[in-house]
């Protein structure tokens, strides 16, 4: 029977072909965009070698900078509105009647492409004709702001639609998690007279803090790499409001054919992104997983 | 006598206040799901519009007639056709490569007996941490050179290899939990490796393997990035990026816009209609466990 399942052909017909995939389309390419990350070159031309030109150039340029400066706000928003989700979640888990459906429909914008959702909401933000600007009308709100159109203004807008966008799916995780805790604990936590927010305070937050650790490194690791959605709605814009490190790679890249800068800073991202999940890692490790 | 009649109300109080606030609850939890729904709810309504009833009337009101043939003029005049048939193509084929190509990693890996198999496995989740922009320049030079750009090959195998990680992670979680008993006993009967893979794990896996489809199917669906950097003709572009062309041709078309949007999104709907649960389950798997 050892021999059977030990078939070295066999596990290297079953292994290889997705192990190749992945190496050639993610791994080696890693390696590759560190390796033009050093050239001066436009994609067509001859690659020139410029050492870490590249990289010095990208501490000193100020778009990058205010490009990694949105894309870490959008990273403190998205973690910060995980309370509200947590809290979301943790009403739902109360055995409410219909919280399943809720749920559900929490979940659906999450299920459309960035493309479609940007699209409604470059609608919606309309300051003519949209949703929104008629609805602070109609309530006597008066000159309501242009939202995309306006410096000020288009961040927020971008993190609204966002959160419309993501809401569901963390809500989703929470109460997978908080579905897992043993009901006969709560039980006796409420026999023992706690009251409904010690149980959750107390009892089911302690218990999931594992999955929070992981929905916070995707909240922030997911908002470094955020990209579509701000790409459909602004293009980065106006006058480079909103633009972020993935909107500015693709510019640099595939706009202007700078592929050694673009190189550098998707390389850069990279790192950026590597470095934040070890350090959360770091900094939300407990010497003991809790246990029930 | 007093007293009990004191506790009495007093009860009677604390269910009035319980009820008051059950009711406080639901209609904060309702607010949300107006939030998430009626954004779509809107975006059906003015796409059976035209433009006189868009830009003259409030955006609230429900259609005067209600224009189907929006629909049916983007669906021919804008491509909106071979569009949605890209799609249908590119998002079927990477699944199923995908689906089978996970199913095979995850044999090998929780079934077989070699050492590097947890290596193997952490290659595979680290992948899933990647950002593609990382990647993009390498990739489109790759398939540059493979003369792949503006073939729908370079999508299909982008996508397989990068939702092979989050579908492995899926799938791992779910043979963990499998029995091996029936597998071992036909090992004793002398049946091949490749029959028991194909007959008897492939089979007992089907529940997991629909969540997976579903995720995968929604992930592709919806992509665009590859797609915007890799296809140039329209001949091969899918939905995401078709409409996207379209819309900046017909900026000032809000029921054209509306319903290509609606024609996007409802194949999603759809499924979710049918497979909301696997979806749900995919989602939690996929995070929770990783």
């Amino acid at each position: 029977m050892n021999k059977v399942m030990s078939n070295k052909w066999v596990i290297a017909l079953y292994v290889l072909p997705s192990l190749l995939l992945l190496g050639g389309l993610v791994y080696i390419p890693i390696v590759l965009t560190g390796y033009y990350g050093l050239m001066s070159w436009d994609g067509i031309g001859e690659m020139t070698f410029i050492g870490l030109d590249n990289y010095s150039r990208l501490l000193q340029d100020s778009t990058f900078w205010l490009s990694a400066r949105h894309s870490f706000l959008l990273a403190l928003f998205s973690t910060l509105s995980l309370i509200a989700y947590l809290a979301i979640s943790l009403i739902l888990s109360a055995r409410l009647k219909g919280s399943e459906l809720l749920r559900k429909i929490y979940l659906i914008p999450m299920l459309l492409s960035s493309v479609a959702i940007a699209q409604l909401w470059i609608k919606i933000y309309d300051p003519n004709n949209g949703m929104l600007n008629s609805l602070l009308t109609f309530l006597g709100v008066e000159n309501p702001p242009a939202w995309l159109a306006d410096r000020s203004t288009v961040l927020i807008a971008i993190f609204i639609a966002i959160i419309w966008q993501y809401a569901g799916f963390y809500i989703i995780i929470y109460s997978a998690a908080l579905k897992g805790i043993p009901y006969s604990l709560i039980e006796a936590a409420r026999i023992d007279g706690a009251t409904p927010f010690q149980i959750a305070y107390k009892i089911k937050i302690p218990l999931i803090t594992g999955v929070i650790k992981v929905t916070i490194i995707l909240a922030i690791v997911g908002s470094l790499k955020y990209f579509d959605l701000i790409y459909v709605m602004t293009g980065g814009g106006p006058n480079g409001a909103s633009e972020v490190i993935a909107s500015y790679m693709y510019k640099e890249a595939f706009g202007r054919y700078n592929f050694g800068y673009g190189s550098a800073i998707g390389f850069a991202l990279l790192v950026l992104a590597l470095l934040t999940t070890w350090l959360i890692q770091k900094l939300t490790a407990s010497k003991d997983e809790l246990q029930y | 006598m007093a007293t009990v009649i004191g506790t009495k109300q007093k009860q009677h109080d604390r269910n009035g206040i319980r009820r008051l606030g059950f009711i406080l609850l639901y209609l904060f939890l309702g607010l949300i799901a107006l939030f998430q729904i009626y954004p779509l709810i809107w975006l059906f309504f003015f796409s059976l519009k035209g433009n006189a009833e868009i830009f003259g009337r409030s955006p609230f009101a429900l259609p005067e007639e209600w224009r189907w043939d929006n629909y049916l003029r983007v669906w021919t005049e804008g491509n909106i056709n071979q569009y949605f048939l890209n799609s249908v193509f590119i998002t079927v084929t990477a699944v199923l490569l995908t689906v089978l190509l996970a199913s095979f990693v995850t044999f090998a890996i929780t079934r077989m007996n070699w050492k590097l198999n947890k290596l193997v496995l952490m290659l595979f989740m680290i992948g899933y941490m990647i950002p593609i922009h990382s990647t993009l320049v390498p990739l489109f030079q790759f398939f540059l050179r493979l003369d792949l750009i503006d073939n729908p090959i370079s999508i299909i195998l982008a996508y397989t290899a990068y939702n092979l990680p989050l579908t492995i992670m899926i799938l791992v979680g779910f043979y963990n939990t499998l029995p091996r008993e029936i597998e071992e006993a036909a090992i004793m009967d002398g049946c091949s490796i490749h029959r028991i893979f194909f007959q008897i794990t492939l089979p007992m896996t089907t529940p997991i393997l629909s969540t997976t489809v579903i995720i995968n199917m929604i992930f592709n669906w919806n992509e665009f990035v590859f797609v915007n950097t890799f296809i140039s003709s329209d001949r091969y572009k899918t939905l995401t990026v078709g409409i996207q062309n379209f819309i900046g041709q017909y900026l000032t078309d809000w029921g054209a816009i509306g319903a290509t949007l609606m024609i996007s999104i409802i194949p999603i709907l759809i499924a979710f209609i049918f497979l909301s649960n696997r979806i749900v389950e995919g989602i939690a798997a996929g995070s929770v466990k990783g």
